[in-house]
């Protein structure tokens, strides 16, 4: 597994940290408590930052999972969008189609509105760079695997063999 | 490890290393005969390479050179670029596969005669039999360690499996086991036994299952008769003039283009890139491509009738412990039109981790209801269905002169449409699956659509007559004896079985007849 770059003690000093490597100190076994870390984007506005983070959560809504975890994928996003133009403006325009189905802004929707505005944008550009990229940006994180119970890598662990490969107790047999 | 010469035309050129072209180049190698084995993708050390990662190991080793798709089958909407899941790395895809290991059934191998013609389908008996093919399976398997086979015990089940076993058993299937897999259930061979890691799909990191990377190559690089050369994609097989093969032409890793001459050339690069390299080496003598008189060249594309079935229980199962793919329910794969189609289907346990189960679980799929099943993960067992679909002349790998690679030669577009028959078997396994489930206690079934292509097969394929096939029985054009196929691409039709052992039964069999017919001066 990838070691977090920055240490505990650092990422005190600095104050504040992104999304991102607030995760990778988690990760790390570090402490952290809530509120330590910004959703900082390079190329996407604030309010499209949150626009983002909130249709995140309406694509794979699992109330288990804190902000934290889709705000790592607004972090993917805008990565992506800072390295190529086309990126960016979908993602823009894309949140100004959100904006406007209500003529209101997408985060101060309702949940139900949130996710019919979504819908409208089944089949365009927008809604498939958000989703083909979160899908792999959430579901691809040691963290959120924690959530969903699995337990990943084991190699380092011998494996399941000694670790509940077979534990399985509650079958009838017959 | 030899080191042969560009212009030396004595070697037996095998472009790919994966199950067919690892196994031959190694069968020859150890006859004596020298081999250079020129593979497009890079060689990873197991032990250092090999991540318990899921994307990771996709990235590493998946095949992602420029692909397109088209016809009704779903893939092509929902990974268009991606038709197959294949590996371009030494191995092949035996880096990624399962393991599980079927020896074809005898009724398999006369699928016309057995099933009768089928409308829309391109049926044929395959010019051999499965007693011709027994004694090589049966080296197969010793090579390979394959379980319940060579009194090598079977894998001991997971809680996939467990699950599996318990619905089959109470639904009244009475041929459930963890398995016939090429992974070590006991240390053999010089490798470890498998420790239940969960990542058969990413490379096995124990080396307990059997890969061509740390079998086959390095045995035959002991030999002092084989050179592996890797990063070496080759991009033409070329003649001389009375239409015998020459050589091929290769790009190294910088790019760089080489010609390496050859006694015999045998094309072993999966079933897209093997009649790819076909088409694209036409010359004027050969306008529609190398070995192609009889048009079939592409053809009668297979992927198998496929599906995948997971549930989810009220309790945990933990299904990512443990072996992907050991565990197997036999009793649908016989022949039984009552059923509403021909040929029959196996299925297997599969389990995916949570990165690869939210792409593939539905793909394109969001919203609550999909995280809601994704938030049953631990609580899930999974099944992938596996069957013989029908070959049609229709479905077929062509070049796509509009998209090119990376060396400015032609795309393969791979074109599949679903056959009513295979619709049919879906249908009724997708049933049986969900109906295991419950049987065990289920609370809710998935049915999930087919994967990218792990089986790929049939486009080159094996006949008795030059005006039906591409090659003989063993392997060797029709139209150029110098010249062979020796990967999945020969199979004349697919069976119900995981394809692997019988590529590597193929290939030793076509060894022993490339040796004889080279001392005997034929080629
Ligand atoms: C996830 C997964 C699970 C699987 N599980 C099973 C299983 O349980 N049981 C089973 O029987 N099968 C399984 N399979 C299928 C199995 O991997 C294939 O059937 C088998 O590896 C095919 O062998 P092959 O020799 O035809 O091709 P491959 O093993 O794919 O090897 C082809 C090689 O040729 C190289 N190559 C291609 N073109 C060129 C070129 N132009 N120049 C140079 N090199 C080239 C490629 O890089 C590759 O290394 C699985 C596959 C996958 C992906
Ligand atoms: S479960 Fe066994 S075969 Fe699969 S990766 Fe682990 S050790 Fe290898």
């Amino acid at each position: 597994m990838k070691k977090p770059t920055i240490t505990r003690r650092k990422f005190l000093q600095s104050g504040t940290l992104t999304a991102t490597a607030a995760l990778a100190l988690v990760t790390s076994g570090a402490g952290l408590k809530a509120q330590t870390w910004t959703l900082s984007t390079v190329e996407l506005t604030k309010h499209e930052a949150a626009t983002l983070l909130a249709a995140c959560r309406q694509f794979y809504p699992h109330d288990g999972l804190g902000d934290l975890y889709y705000a790592v994928c607004v972090e993917s996003l805008d990565g992506k969008a800072a390295a190529d133009k086309g990126v960016s403006s979908t993602l823009k325009e894309g949140v100004k189609t959100l904006d406007g189905h209500f003529s209101m802004a997408f985060v101060d929707l309702s949940d139900g509105n949130q996710l019919e505005a979504i819908k409208a944008m089944d089949g365009t550009a927008f809604f498939g760079a958000v989703r083909g990229d979160i899908v792999v940006s959430l579901y691809n994180n040691p963290l959120v695997w924690r959530h969903f119970g699995y337990e990943g890598p084991s190699f380092d662990d011998g494996g399941y063999l000694d670790r509940g490969f077979d534990d399985i107790g509650w079958l009838r047999q017959n | 490890m030899a080191k042969f010469d560009l212009s030396d035309d004595s070697v037996v050129v095998v472009i790919g290393s994966g199950a067919g072209g690892g196994t031959l180049g190694n069968e020859l190698a150890q006859k004596g005969v020298k081999v250079v084995c020129l593979e497009a993708g890079k060689r990873l050390d197991w032990q250092s390479d090999f991540v318990n990662d899921e994307w990771t190991m996709f990235g590493k080793t998946a095949w992602l050179d420029a692909r397109t798709t088209s016809g009704d089958w779903r893939v092509a909407k929902d990974f268009s670029g991606l038709p197959a899941w294949i590996c371009k790395t030494v191995g092949g895809s035996t880096l990624h596969w399962a393991g599980a290991s079927l020896r074809i059934q005898e009724h398999e191998f006369a699928a016309l005669s057995n099933y009768g013609a089928v409308d829309g389908a391109n049926l044929m008996d395959w010019p051999l039999t499965l007693k011709d093919l027994e004694p090589y399976y049966d080296k197969a398997e010793d090579k390979m360690g394959v379980t319940r086979t060579n009194g090598i015990p079977g894998l001991p089940g997971n809680n996939n499996f467990k699950v599996m076993e318990a619905g089959a058993k109470r639904l009244g299937y009475k041929n459930v086991h963890s398995g016939r897999m090429a992974i070590n259930s006991e240390a053999r061979d010089g490798r470890a036994s498998c420790l239940q890691l969960g990542f058969c799909f990413q490379g096995c990191r124990t080396g307990a299952k059997w890969s061509t990377l740390y079998t086959e190559v390095p045995k035959a690089e002991a030999t002092g008769n084989y050179e592996l050369r890797p990063e070496a994609h080759v991009l033409k097989v070329e003649h001389d003039k009375n239409g015998k093969v020459s050589g091929v032409l290769y790009a190294d890793k910088n790019g760089a283009q080489h010609i390496q001459k050859a006694r015999v050339v045998c094309v072993a690069g999966n079933s897209i890139e093997s009649p790819r390299l076909l088409l694209n080496s036409a010359s004027n003598m050969f306008s529609d491509g190398l070995g192609n008189s009889s048009g079939q060249v592409g053809r009668n594309y297979m992927r198998h009738m496929t599906g995948s079935v997971y549930a989810t229980f009220d309790k945990p199962v933990n299904m990512h412990r443990g072996t992907t793919m050991a565990g197997i329910i036999t009793d649908e794969s016989r022949h039984d039109t009552s059923r509403g189609f021909v040929g029959g289907y196996e299925m297997e346990t599969l389990s995916l981790g949570v990165p690869f189960m939210a792409a593939f679980l539905n793909p394109g799929a969001w919203g609550s209801e999909f995280a809601a099943d994704m938030d049953e993960y631990n609580h899930m067992a999974g099944m992938w269905l596996v069957g013989e679909d029908m070959p049609r002349e229709s479905n077929r790998i062509t070049l796509n002169s509009d998209v090119k690679d990376q060396y400015g030669l032609p795309a393969p577009n791979v074109h599949f449409d679903d056959h009513d028959n295979d619709m049919a078997m879906r249908n009724h396994a997708f049933k049986q699956g969900s109906a295991v489930y419950e049987a065990a206690g289920a609370t809710k079934t998935i049915e999930t659509p087919p994967y990218p292509s792990t089986h790929n097969l049939g486009t080159n394929r094996m006949s008795a007559k030059a005006s039906d096939g591409v090659v003989n029985k063993w392997g060797q054009s029709h139209d150029i004896d110098n010249l062979f196929v020796s990967d999945g691409s020969v199979f004349t039709t697919g069976a119900s079985e995981n394809p692997t052992l019988t590529i590597v039964t193929l290939a030793i069999r076509q060894a022993d007849y490339i040796a004889e017919q080279m001392g005997k001066s034929n080629i």
